[in-house]
């Protein structure tokens, strides 16, 4: 089996990494990198704990080959806090117990700062169809509505402070 | 390959070719290039009034995520019944444009798709772009779909374009994914429907067509709902789709 050199940036940390050609981005984030905030859940692009970003893009990381990925940006959860401060985001699914076990959270999370930067004020239904292929197994979904729609708040408000 | 269905001794990444990407508009034709995105079909506004019933269901595949990453070149080429975008395909009328050794060779949507993952690519040939007719501001479509519970794949999904001068359809094309072993065309609905004024009965009548050139005993059949099941679902879709594309031509429909 082939290895391949390639280049990740993640969190705009430039890494390089050597990936064997069957090696998932989940994999090469999670046991070579150590980004452990993507979780393995179902490994068939059906759960959504694996998401990241790609080039500011939601992804399942567990149905990317790493080689794929060469040279291009990664966003993982660990990337959404800037100087030791929570992203509105994190701040939503805190306010509003967004979160269980957890699990499904760093998923939960990439999708909606994508939804967020697309389409700043979501409704309800909005929230619920963009987190689509995102399950929680707690079955906490009426929470993680609340915690986005927390999230956009925030955000609107930083908005209007003129803040970043 | 997860799933088993494919065991490549070589994979080749064609992700990165950029002129396989992109949506251009050139004449009487929309240009897609095999690796744009679903998100990227349903983000254009243009093509969302060119060509409604290909962007409408380019929007109902898989979820986010999926959108972001699947491409309307490796979901044409890979025939599954069960996907959203084939039966569009055939309503849309379009192209595919392949190049092999010999050269491009232009497939119609109608006659690409053979069977469960088959298709009319031969071994050699790589799927490169589709060409979408583009409407003259008369056409219409509309894709609806009785998703998969578990899984949103379509048990039954139909696809419409009409083009309608005055409150008659002038022209129609319908198609279907989910029902056989591949997408198929309509044409005793779209046969019905033509010449005729829209209205509640009209489109019921071309409806009730909908299966009377497939075989049920070669339907799919599956845990999810029955050969019988499928094809009672594939009128109602059949009628749903029409309907949408009567609403969407801004045509009068009367009881």
């Amino acid at each position: 089996m082939a290895a391949h050199d390639i280049t990740l940036t993640v969190n705009g940390t430039e890494h390089e990494l050597t990936v064997q050609s069957r090696e998932l981005l989940v994999h090469a984030l999670r046991d070579q990198l150590e980004y452990t905030g993507p979780n393995v859940g179902c490994e068939s692009t059906t759960c959504g704990a694996c998401t990241v970003h790609i080039d500011g893009k939601a992804a399942k990381s567990c149905t990317v080959l790493a080689v794929q990925a060469d040279e291009q940006e990664i966003t993982t959860v660990e990337g959404l806090a800037e100087d030791g401060e929570f992203h509105p985001i994190q701040e939503g699914f805190q306010e509003e117990h967004g979160l269980q076990c957890g699990y499904c959270t760093p998923g939960m999370m990439m999708t909606a700062t994508q939804l967020l930067a697309e389409n700043p004020d979501p409704d309800e239904d909005e929230i619920r169809e963009a987190l689509e292929g995102n399950l929680c197994r707690c079955t906490g979904y009426q929470n993680i509505v609340n915690a986005v729609e927390n999230a956009a708040e925030q955000m609107d408000a930083a908005a209007a402070r003129g803040d970043d | 390959m997860k799933n088993g269905l494919a065991k490549p001794d070589v994979v080749v990444d064609i992700g990165h070719i950029e002129s396989m990407r992109g949506i251009e508009k050139n004449g009487d034709a929309t240009s897609i290039g095999a690796l744009t995105t679903y998100a990227e079909i349903d983000d254009d506004e243009e093509l969302w009034a060119d060509a409604t019933v290909l962007a409408e269901a380019a929007s109902e595949i898989g979820d986010t995520q999926v959108r972001n990453r699947g491409t309307i070149g490796g979901n044409l080429a890979h025939s599954d019944p069960a996907s959203d975008l084939p039966g569009a395909a055939i309503a849309s009328d379009l192209t595919l444009v392949v190049e092999g050794p010999d050269g491009e060779r232009r497939i119609d949507a109608d006659e690409f798709f053979v069977a469960m993952y088959m298709t009319d690519l031969a071994e050699d040939e790589l799927l490169t772009r589709i060409e979408v007719p583009r409407g003259d501001g008369a056409t219409s479509g509309a894709y609806v779909k009785k998703p998969s519970p578990s899984s949103g794949y379509a048990l039954v999904g139909v696809a419409a374009q009409l083009q309608v001068d005055d409150g008659t359809v002038t022209a129609a094309r319908i198609g279907a994914n989910g029902v056989m072993d591949h997408a198929v065309r309509l044409e005793p609905v779209e046969d019905a429907i033509e010449g005729e004024r829209l209205s509640d009965d009209a489109i019921s009548a071309a409806a009730e067509r909908a299966a009377d050139d497939l075989e049920e005993a070669m339907m799919m059949d599956d845990l999810q709902a029955s050969a019988e099941f499928r094809s009672h679902l594939l009128e109602t879709y059949t009628k749903r789709a029409l309907e949408r594309a009567a609403e969407r031509a801004d045509a009068t429909v009367t009881a």
